[in-house]
């Protein structure tokens, strides 16, 4: 048995876990249509390649990955594609993005899928099949999983870290996942280790789940891996990377840095088991687990077409009739969906049926009298109540200082207040606002580039103009006043250059005069022909179409022009 | 004698530190005046020109001259003033303007005839076309200054607000809800 480290801080709220855990999983039905949000991943909003009326096969691409961090989106069944618009997201915002509406055929058909062997393949190959998959961190921040699968070059992976913790209250989702289909999950962890080459692969299971250690334990020993299955003690947040990292390796990852640098890199069981279905199956994520708790009849986990609308799941366990609200996510971290029919992404991985019973309602708010407990569940050891003074403040420098963006809103502090204090509100809100302070920044700092761009490339038209027009004019002169000496001097004999020399300055300058007026004159008649000899090129063999269309433009242009602004001046006010 | 010694040392010292003085001077000059682009990394740099001057930065020199009042941006809102009056030691004035909602142009494609005026109007390049052919705006380039109205002579241009979606949306500070206390009858 290793020795296993601490992190500091941390709570024991009840678990909540039982109510789920005592069916096996289900396969919920088809709902009656899918919602499907392009934007489930971390980094750029995947495109939509799909249209109104298109029929769609099970596992067909709709949304089309952008740049290297961002994950394809699939068809999670078979059917029609009703529209490609906005509609409402499990955001605590509420607000509606992109997504893809589908009705379900009932076939439930699958496109080809292509299984392949993936030690075939090379490394680059394999993380283009999980990205073309959409296979996300399923932990729950849906960071796409090829990103990570990168290995450094300058620092030796050491260990890679198999998050099976799953810490949150209420959520049982892995749980069940690691009971059932452990050996799937485990031949992920396989995929994994071969891309990355770690010493050591260690799976970290909190002590609350024998059950998912014991038939992990078996898998590895079955497919004869040397993974090491840990069980570390039930603690929220033991489910965090950076704790986990730190209880199954003692390496703690320092601020504004990543676990990569110390060697070091985490996945979710389910994005293991994710990777393996993409890779070994040809199956895209169109499909989750996800548990169906809190305030009703029969909890259980459920496998879940993403894009199913949640009240429509949340029916199939049988709610009871005081439950209002869905909470998506766990009851520490996460949050009341303000659209009951929002979808079910690659990220929820827990609904819980909210009612009053089961939490009840916060007492009012108190002042902070600096207690200092806060600090001492704050599992990054962080100092929550100083966070709190500068946010409500809203002195964002001051937060930052104090290290507002290592905070994983994990909500212990706001468990142990004794004042109730809502704390991760207001550090929610102090980085949304340094957020929006950054890209305003950012913004503007663009802006003044561009404008003294402009002006500078307006100044330097200006003078090379300037300088053009000094030229041209300086060889006329020249030219002028050679001719003129030259006459002057064919005329006369030697005398008479004599005589003529002092009348010289006189003729210059008229030369000059002259020469100017010539060079102006000539320049206007260039201008005028280059005018007349300069027709749009794209007005060339027009059809009937875009030359009637031309044509009206023109007459609105005639009329506009020949309408003085005056009559046009109460229009724009009326249309104000 | 050491009377003389005295003044000697004394004028010696004189001598070297002014040296030193002037050097650092010529050394360590600092060009430009660094209130100026203090002041201009609070202003917007919306480059619109509602101040009265001609870009942010102759609005920043102005206000650091003491020619110009703190309150002439409406991009930069109350919060522009009340971070120029921290910087300033000046008061808080109230903004000498409407303050508008962040807006973005729009080009009506359409009616748009090509011919240039706003490309040519509009200070940080966030239109693109050529001349007979349509325009457009590149959205997230477009600092809502409004300088691209007045030269349309087709007023296809219009100003719309950003709204709120979910890659801006924030998380609204945390409000206490005040309830009424159910009343009680006196006994």
């Amino acid at each position: 048995m290793m020795s296993l480290f601490k992190f500091k801080g941390g709570v024991k709220p009840p678990t909540h876990k039982n109510e789920s855990t005592g069916l096996p999983i289900a396969r919920a039905p088809l709902p009656s249509r899918l919602v499907v949000p392009l934007h489930q991943s971390i980094g750029g909003m995947p495109r939509p390649v799909v249209a109104a009326g298109d029929k769609v096969l099970k596992g067909q691409l709709i949304g089309e990955a952008d740049g290297w961090i961002s994950a394809a989106v699939h068809a999670p069944t078979s059917g029609t594609v009703l529209e490609v618009a906005m509609h409402a997201q499990p955001h605590p915002s509420g607000l509606d993005a992109l997504s893809v509406v589908i009705e379900p055929d009932g076939r439930d058909e699958w496109i080809a899928r292509e299984a392949v062997d993936y030690k075939s393949l090379k490394p680059e190959e394999v993380r283009e099949r999980l990205q073309q998959a959409g296979v996300v961190g399923l932990g729950g921040a849906v960071f796409p999983t090829h990103g990570k699968l990168t290995a450094s070059k300058t620092v030796a992976m050491e260990e890679l870290v198999i998050n099976g913790a799953e810490c949150e209250p209420f959520i049982t989702c892995d749980d069940l996942l690691m009971r059932e289909r452990a050996e799937e999950v485990v031949r992920g962890i396989g995929i994994f280790r071969d891309l990355l080459q770690p010493q050591k692969v260690l799976i970290g299971i909190e002590d609350n789940k024998p059950e998912a250690a014991a038939a992990m334990r078996a898998a590895v020993d079955a497919l004869n891996e040397p993974f090491l299955v840990v069980q570390v003690p039930t603690r929220y947040p033991a489910g965090g990377a950076k704790q986990l990292i730190r209880v199954l390796t003692g390496k703690e990852v320092p601020a504004s840095k990543r676990s990569t640098d110390l060697g070091v890199q985490c996945f979710n069981v389910a994005t293991a088991y994710t990777a393996w279905r993409a890779i070994a199956h040809g199956e895209p994520v169109v499909s989750r687990l996800v548990t169906v708790s809190g305030d009703v009849r029969t909890p259980r986990n459920y496998e879940v077409l993403i894009g199913t609308p949640m009240d429509e799941l949340l029916k199939l366990a049988q709610p009871h009739p005081d439950t209002d609200g869905i909470i998506m996510g766990g009851p520490m971290m996460g949050f009341l969906v303000p659209d009951p029919q929002a979808p079910v992404v690659k990220a929820t991985n827990c609904l819980i049926a909210h009612c009053e019973r089961l939490f009840p309602p916060k007492a009012p708010e108190m002042p902070c009298i600096r207690c200092g407990a806060c600090a001492e569940a704050c599992p990054h050891e962080l100092q929550p109540f100083e966070l709190y003074w500068f946010a409500r403040a809203k002195n964002f420098g001051k937060t930052q200082e104090y290290n507002i963006f290592d905070c994983i809103e994990c909500g212990c502090c706001s468990f142990v207040c004794p004042s109730r204090i809502p704390l991760v509100q207001y550090f929610r809100f102090a980085k949304s606002e340094i957020w929006a302070r950054e890209r305003e920044k950012n913004a503007a700092e663009g802006a003044k580039a561009r404008f003294e761009f402009k002006q500078l490339r307006d100044e330097r038209e200006k003078a090379e103009k300037a300088e053009k027009l000094a030229k041209a004019a300086a060889a006329q002169a020249a030219k002028k006043a050679a001719e003129a000496a030259a006459v002057a001097a064919a005329e006369g004999d030697a005398p008479a250059t004599a005589v003529a020399e002092p009348e010289a300055p006189p003729v210059v300058v008229d030369a000059e005069k002259a020469a100017k007026m010539a060079t102006i004159q000539a320049a206007m008649e260039r201008a005028k022909a280059q005018r007349e000899a300069t027709q749009p090129k794209n007005t060339e063999a027009l059809t009937t179409e875009q030359q009637r269309a031309v044509d009206e433009i023109e007459a609105r242009r005639t009329v506009l022009e020949t309408t003085p602004r005056a009559e046009a001046a109460p229009l724009s006010e009326k249309a104000e | 004698m050491e009377l003389l010694l005295a003044i000697a040392i004394m004028a010696l010292g004189a001598v070297v530190l002014g040296a030193a003085l002037g050097y650092a001077s010529i050394k360590f000059k600092v060009e430009g005046n660094p209130l100026v682009e203090k002041i201009e990394g609070i202003l917007p740099q919306t480059q619109c020109g509602q101040c009265g001057y001609p870009g942010c930065k102759p609005y920043a020199e102005a206000i650091a001259k003491g020619e110009a009042d703190i309150n002439l941006c409406p991009p930069g809102g109350m919060e522009g003033v009340q971070k120029l009056a921290d910087l300033l030691g000046r008061e808080v004035k109230p903004l000498d303007a409407e303050e508008k909602p962040k807006s973005v142009a729009i080009i009506d494609e359409n009616t748009c005839i090509g011919c240039t005026l706003c490309i040519q109007a509009c200070p940080v390049d966030a239109i693109v076309g050529a001349a007979k052919q349509m325009h457009t705006i590149i959205a997230p380039l477009c600092t809502g200054c409004e300088l691209c109205l007045p030269p349309c002579p087709v007023e296809c241009i219009r100003m719309e607000p950003i709204g709120e979606n979910i890659d801006n949306w924030k998380w609204k500070y945390p409000v206490v809800e005040i309830k009424a206390a159910p009343l009680q009858k006196a006994a």
